[in-house]
């Protein structure tokens, strides 16, 4: 699983050579450790007139103790101060160039039209340089459909292109994404800003989500347990992307239901054992594995918080070559068994208040993959889910989302051919592979309680790949 | 004491022209310009022979033997020998603070009539001896015998020939005030276009002071010199723009056309009860309404160093119920372009009127029109304690000359972290 070129290129010889010759530098990207800060630097905050978001941002900047920067403009320095933020004045014009941000965040929800876009080249412009290692990009808009006239909604339909730009320039480990906030969701902004701004998306760039208004407050939560008090069920939990799912939702404070076929029902509870979880073990594929699935959780936990869908199978051939046992099997396992587990646990109340479904789809299953007609068909549908589902999940006051990871370092990967693999790996914005924390961080941010204001949203977990982007 | 508080009217002042360190009064002494200053106060208002209730002034370069400096300036003058005097020191502050001091006490009804001074010279400053010497030579005094007396000579070293020159810097950062204003520009993001636009403004108001003939009552020649020394009347931004930073290193934006230079002169205030003031048939121009110092921690919570104002002039706002805005005009001491630049800054930011100065809003902003209108410190120079007699009288005239119910705010930062700053209203 190690990736031989990075530690290669971080070397000091290493370092000259790849520069010298233009190749790809891989830095180690800095992932997050209990008990550190949101994070660690200087956070430039800026705002485009006549925005909505700027109050709430500087609330959450308040709340995670961040030093924060902004120029010298009304709407920044109005936004801190009521948030009892003891901001620094950041002057690009007078600025020295040692002077770099960990996170630049801009609300650009006020621009109105294509030529108020200039708001967010003038704030980035003199800035984007001044990103650290690791750093942040992220711009906050308004959702072009909750837009007021076809001139707001085209220009915040631009900040994609502009913010999946910057994800592509900003080097060393920097990530930029972009936030669409709904009317009123302003105060559902918390999660995801403290997710994006923490090394917990690590590998997540790119990426543009929409976060809709909630009446799931998440009032007195412990951001270090969020999940504390909370019952999570994990699917194909003994090991890879599953068991660090595990592990994450059992650092927030979950109890673990691990889930695994009997064949690896060692490995699960040696797994699930470490955490102080428990174990079910039932191929999620029988005819009657929703419903014992569903009894399971209602005698003995009163319902389930929190849903992960991550077992799931490739059995890769290209379509004249594969066979049916094949193409039922993982149609079967990732996305029939999701949808009966889904229906069950809804019709029978089993999923409590606040809570969270979060499926494994895949970069696949948007781009689609040549021997993978059968897997990107299941990934497909697993987005086409979680969308279709949503309104009604909502109406039970809970929420579905999808991540969907890229080039994730697992035995699955190592396996591979040397070349895919090493294509796989550089063929994006970080220059490397995911790790199998980088999709539990972002399911547990999904899993949040303070998470409601994203339903039916899908996020790439691949270091803004190539593909499929 | 009396219950009675009475208003104490500024009826005027004068100075002499601010001069260049090693210039023009190069070898005029502290007592020299504060005499003369006195003079030409005399003079004006026909003091001769006047006892007045008292004289108080100050400066920072002082002489050890000038422990009674404004006593003896006052024995030397045609006032009435009876007149009191004492000297006092507060930074740059010091001109003001005499000011506020003798306006007090005549609110109070403890003197009528009294003089507010001020003076300084970089030029003739005192030296001190080398601390080691110093030791040896109060050791030497201290010896009983020809032996002790020999064996402290023996600790004379050639090395504490060096003597000890005041330097312009904080004692506890060790950095020079320049120094520290420069960390100020720097935090508060302040261009250098800005500070030399606010330096070239200065230039132009101060030579339309002098070409209208403002100051012809305000100012008195003194060793040949007749108008300030630093005022550059043809200055330009194009001009400033040419000049290397001095403070803040390379990337720095502050340089010696947008610092005060160092200098040398005096100035004089004369403040009276109306009463006393009728009686000697001199108008009121202006009344000190109220004043406030305030002060800063730049030690350890590394607060600008010549940030205190901001702090002083909210206090001042609300208890006079006033905004920022409810004057006619702004006399902000230049000590640097920056400083200013910082205080307009700070009064407009949101965050710093609520961290640091526990406002629900910010001050808002002053209108740069009706700042230094007749110049600051930048053209006219800055003898520390000499600063507050000249914005005083001037800031006195204008008000008189505006009329009644126009209103003046003077702030001054100074050193060691302080501020003082005062509300004057025309008579």
């Amino acid at each position: 699983m190690s990736d031989r070129y990075q530690q290669l290129v971080n070397t000091p010889i290493g370092k000259i050579v790849s520069k010298q010759i233009g190749l790809p530098a891989p830095v180690k990207l800095e992932r997050y450790e209990r008990g550190q800060p949101v994070i660690d630097g200087p956070v430039l905050f800026g705002s485009a007139p006549g925005g909505r978001l700027a109050g709430a941002i500087a609330q959450v900047l308040s709340g995670i103790d961040a030093e924060v920067h902004t120029a010298l403009e009304d709407e920044a320095r109005t936004a801190a101060a009521d948030a009892g933020l003891d901001a620094q004045v950041f002057n690009a014009e007078t600025a020295t160039e040692d002077q770099r941000f960990k996170a630049l965040v801009f609300d650009a929800s006020g621009i109105a039209d294509s030529t108020q876009l200039s708001a967010a080249y003038a704030f980035f412009h003199p800035t984007i340089r001044r990103v650290k290692t690791s750093g942040r990009v992220i711009v906050l808009g308004t959702p072009p459909d909750d837009a007021n006239t076809p001139r707001q909604a085209t220009a915040q339909r631009a900040l994609e292109g502009f913010v999946r730009s910057i994800g592509k320039e900003v080097r060393k480990g920097a990530t930029a994404q972009l936030i669409y906030v709904g009317q009123k969701a302003e105060d559902q902004i918390e999660s995801t800003l403290r997710f994006y701004l923490s090394p917990k998306s690590a590998y997540v760039s790119g990426q543009v989500v929409q976060i809709a208004a909630g009446d799931q407050a998440a009032d007195g939560i412990d951001w270090e347990h969020p999940q504390a008090g909370r019952f999570a069920l994990v699917t194909g939990a003994s090991r890879g992307i599953g068991r660090a799912i595990a592990q994450v939702l059992a650092r927030d404070g979950a109890h673990v239901i691990g889930l695994d076929v009997p064949a690896l029902q060692r490995e699960l509870e040696e797994t699930i054992g470490e955490l102080g979880g428990s174990t079910l073990v039932l191929d999620i594929t029988d005819d009657d594995a929703p419903q014992r699935i569903a009894d399971h959780v209602l005698t003995n936990h009163g319902g389930v918080d929190v849903v992960v869908h991550n077992a799931g199978v490739t059995r890769d051939k290209t379509l004249g070559r594969m066979s049916d046992e094949q193409w039922d099997m993982v149609l079967g396992i990732n996305l029939t068994a999701q949808e009966r587990i889904n229906e069950e646990l809804l019709a029978r109340q089993a999923l409590n208040e606040n809570g969270r479904i979060v499926c494994v789809s895949s970069m696949s299953g948007i781009a689609g993959n040549a021997g993978q007609t059968n897997y990107a068909a299941s990934k497909a549908g697993v987005i086409g889910m979680v969308h279709a589902m949503a309104p009604e999940v909502a109406s039970k006051r809970a929420t579905i989302n999808a991540v969907a990871p890229g080039f994730i370092e697992t035995q699955m990967t190592a396996a591979m051919p040397i070349a895919t693999r090493e294509a796989g790996r550089r063929m994006n914005s970080l220059a490397q592979g995911g790790l199998p924390v980088d999709v539990a961080e972002t399911i547990a941010w999904y899993a949040n309680p303070a998470s409601g204001g994203l339903n039916g949203t899908v996020v790439r977990v691949c270091g803004q790949s190539l593909v499929g982007a | 004491m009396n219950a009675n508080v009475r208003r104490a009217a500024v009826l005027g002042g004068i100075r002499i022209p601010f001069a260049r360190q090693n210039g023009p009064y190069a070898r005029a002494s502290n007592q020299d310009m504060m005499t003369a200053t006195l003079e030409a106060l005399i003079s004006k208002f026909e003091l001769a022979n006047e006892a007045l209730g008292e004289v108080a002034a100050g400066g920072v370069l002082k002489h050890s033997r000038d422990f009674n400096l404004t006593r003896e300036c006052v024995l030397g003058t045609r006032l009435d020998p009876h007149t009191p005097a004492y000297d006092i020191q507060q930074a740059c502050g010091t001109g003001l603070e005499a000011t506020i001091l003798v306006a007090s006490k005549i609110a109070l009804g403890q003197v009528d009539s009294a003089v507010a001074g001020g003076f300084d010279t970089t030029s003739d400053a005192p030296i001190a001896v080398n601390e080691d010497l110093r030791q040896v030579l109060l050791e030497l005094n201290r010896s009983k015998s020809n032996a002790a007396r020999l064996k402290a000579l023996t600790k004379l070293r050639p090395q504490q020939i060096v003597p000890q020159i005041p330097r312009n810097a904080e004692p506890r950062t060790g950095l020079s005030m320049g120094e520290h204003a420069a960390i100020m520009a720097k935090e508060w993001g302040v261009t250098r276009e800005e500070q030399d636009e606010l330096t070239v403004a200065s230039h132009r108001n101060l030579a339309a002071a002098y070409d209208t003939g403002f100051l012809d009552d305000l100012v008195t020649p003194f060793l040949g010199l007749e108008r300030d020394q630093n005022l550059r009347p043809d200055t330009s931004v194009e001009k400033l723009a040419k000049l290397k930073p001095v403070f803040g290193g390379e990337e720095g934006t502050m340089t010696a056309g947008n610092s005060t230079p160092l200098s040398d002169g005096a100035s004089a205030v004369l403040l009276a009860s109306e009463d006393w003031a009728a009686e000697h048939n001199l108008p009121v121009q202006a009344y000190i309404v109220d004043a406030q110092t305030a002060a800063v921690d730049h030690v350890h919570a590394r607060e600008g160093l010549l940030m205190a104002p901001t702090y002083a002039v909210p206090k001042l706002l609300g208890r006079n119920n006033l905004s920022l805005q409810d004057f006619d005009f702004y006399e902000i001491h230049e000590a640097f372009a920056a400083q200013v630049l910082c205080t307009f800054k700070a009064w407009e930011d949101p965050v710093y009127c609520k961290e640091k100065l526990g406002l629900d809003a910010p001050l808002g902003s002053v209108d740069r029109d009706k700042l230094n209108t007749h110049g600051g410190s930048l053209a006219a120079g800055h003898p520390f304690g000499a600063t507050g007699g000249r914005i005083v009288a001037g800031l006195a005239k204008m008000l008189a000359e505006k009329g009644s119910g126009s209103r003046g705010l003077i702030s001054i930062c100074a050193a060691g972290g302080l501020g003082v700053t005062a509300i004057m209203e025309a008579a």
